[in-house]
């Protein structure tokens, strides 16, 4: 079994963002980017399925910039055996990011495509269910579980009421959530390694896919700041204050 | 204009989470019709019917939409879409799985979980776990968004719209379900309580959560939350999760203890109307956005709190 993990570079989750003041985006000069945290969780995932027998081979693959080539790294360093960087300096929206997804799919053949549920910074969620739809393949979203057994995937999604458990049929495209697993460090001796993992570089147009974007930024603001309030001393002032608001 | 709204609910129960996106699609303009696709979900339809200024409810029936499974229900919805300018859905677990499907399928980059209505073509979103806000105009001919409960009222009742059977593809499709695991619980639920109590990290263990983050919950009629640091040291199940990947909420009273304010958790609750927080460190990030915040020991402020309420 063949498993593909698109990964994508983005601000650490550790970094507080801050608005440009031309209102046109956030500030991304000299701030720590990282690995979407929920593609680690794929990375580690795809990485534990070729561990345990169950995958051969896994691919990762990222679009964006000639720097997006470092979080291929970490990937390969964490696991995975080849990467592909899909180059363009263009912001690919979640519609284009699926759509040479499904390319590199038809390129690649795998027989699975696991996916974090959202990226960090444009909280879109929207990607793997997107893949899933322009291939017609089934998907398990938000996995907190994961099995597969004589080809039949088995996923465990963490939704509104509780978790819920599906069988799919394979090709499948799975998107995790955050308690699928706890992701690896990649050590020293791996990171070595990685540097000589094959990286390939491919481009939107080598997989006919336009990247003008459907949506344009109108503007990008600071969200209502929100006061600090008071500190009370104990809790019969809290509850005199909370009833005198009417919260009680 | 007309504008399609999927219906969340678990075949008995119409979720608050439709009202409010019904208010959203009213901000957006034209006729509104309610899809509750589902199995025996007539008392849902009829639920949707009932609500203000829908025109009218399209009932799907049949065992693929009982979970409302989401290669099902792109089989339903995107042939209807041919006579909507836009489907509105709630950004639940549900709306989220599914709605993304449907734009794929019609080439519409959709918008998701929206906190303002601007015009026809243009929304709000926040981004970058709520530390900034996007306002976006699509080009695209439909408009295919996911609403963010917490930032719309939730509409009223008062209508009598029609209800319409709608034939529904009957598959085979590609995922089956197996089973499901839903707490039962009296307490309101999570993202449309009047009242939040959460719990983080410093409970210490789950004995620790039940015995003094839940009575005070009873006592106020509240909502349990918790923070990531407690769902993923297992004190509390994963559907409580109040963050930027988990539930987002917008309470009149939210009470957070023993939660240290993570930028991700404050991303799911800093629209909440008061804040109180219970942290006996007072340099926590969550004292930042509190309206009260009390220094102490939560195990012994917290019963202390729940004998006084």
């Amino acid at each position: 079994m063949k498993v593909l993990v698109p990964v994508k570079r983005v601000i650490d989750y550790n970094v507080k963002v801050r608005v440009k003041s031309d209102q046109t985006g956030v500030d991304l000069a000299n701030v720590k980017m990282s690995m979407n945290p929920f593609d680690e969780i794929a990375v580690e995932e795809a990485v534990r399925l070729k561990e345990s027998g169950a995958a051969e081979e896994v691919i990762v693959v990222s679009i964006g910039p000639q720097q997006a080539q470092e979080t291929l790294r970490t990937a390969l360093a964490m696991g995975a055996d080849r990467g592909i960087l899909v180059k363009t300096d263009d912001t690919a929206e979640p519609l284009a990011v699926a759509k040479i997804l499904k390319g590199v799919v038809e390129e690649e053949s795998p027989d699975l495509v696991v996916l974090g549920k959202q990226a960090i910074d444009d909280d879109s969620n929207q990607t793997g269910q997107m893949l899933a739809a322009l291939l017609d393949w089934p998907q398990g979203t938000f996995a907190s579980e994961l099995s597969i057994e004589d080809g039949k995937v088995t996923v465990t999604r963490e939704i509104d009421g509780g978790l819920q458990t599906l069988a799919l049929e394979s090709p499948a495209i799975i998107t995790t959530d955050l308690r699928l697993n706890e992701p690896r460090y990649a050590s020293l001796p791996n990171i070595m390694k990685a540097k000589k993992k094959p990286i390939d570089e491919k481009s939107p147009d080598d997989f006919g896919v336009d990247m003008a974007n459907r949506l344009s930024v109108v503007k990008v603001t600071e969200p209502p700041e929100r006061e600090a309030g008071e500190k009370v001393e104990d809790v019969s002032e809290l509850v005199s204050k909370l009833k005198t608001k009417g919260a009680l | 204009m007309a504008v399609l709204v999927l219906a969340d609910h678990d075949n008995e129960a119409l979720f608050d989470a439709t009202h409010k996106t019904v208010t959203a699609a009213k901000a957006f303009g034209g006729d509104i019709d309610i899809l509750v696709a589902g199995k025996d979900a007539g008392a849902v339809a009829e639920a949707a019917a009932k609500i203000d200024g829908v025109r009218k409810v399209l009932h799907a029936e049949g065992d693929p939409y009982e979970k409302q499974l989401a290669e099902a229900m792109e089989a339903l919805i995107v042939p209807m879409m041919d006579g909507y300018d836009a489907l509105f859905a709630p950004a639940t677990t549900m709306g989220k799985n599914v709605s993304p499907r449907i734009a794929a399928k019609l080439d519409v980059m959709q918008i998701s979980d929206i906190s303002a209505v601007e015009s026809a073509d243009t929304f709000e979103r926040p981004i970058y776990a709520g530390n900034a806000m996007m306002t976006v105009k699509s080009s695209d001919a439909k408009k295919i968004v996911t609403v963010r409960g917490a930032s719309f009222d939730a509409a009223e009742e008062g209508g009598s719209a029609s209800v319409e059977t709608v034939d529904a593809p009957s598959g085979p499709f590609k995922s089956a379900f197996v089973e499901e695991k839903i707490v039962q619980s009296d307490r309101p639920e999570l993202t449309s309580a009047k009242r939040v109590v959460s719990g983080g990290r410093a409970l210490g263990s789950k004995e620790e959560f039940d015995r003094v983050i839940v009575p005070l919950a009873d006592k106020l009629g509240a909502a349990v939350g918790a923070s990531r640091a407690a769902v993923d040291a297992g004190y509390a199940p994963n559907d409580y999760q109040v963050g930027q990947t988990g539930k987002i909420v917008a309470p009149e009273l939210y009470i957070a203890i023993g939660i240290s304010g993570a930028i991700q958790h404050l991303a799911g609750m800093k629209d909440s109307k008061i804040i109180v927080a219970i942290n006996k460190d007072e340099e926590a990030p969550i004292f930042q956005v509190a309206d009260y915040g009390l220094v102490a020991d939560l195990f012994n402020a917290v019963p202390e709190l729940t004998e006084a309420v």
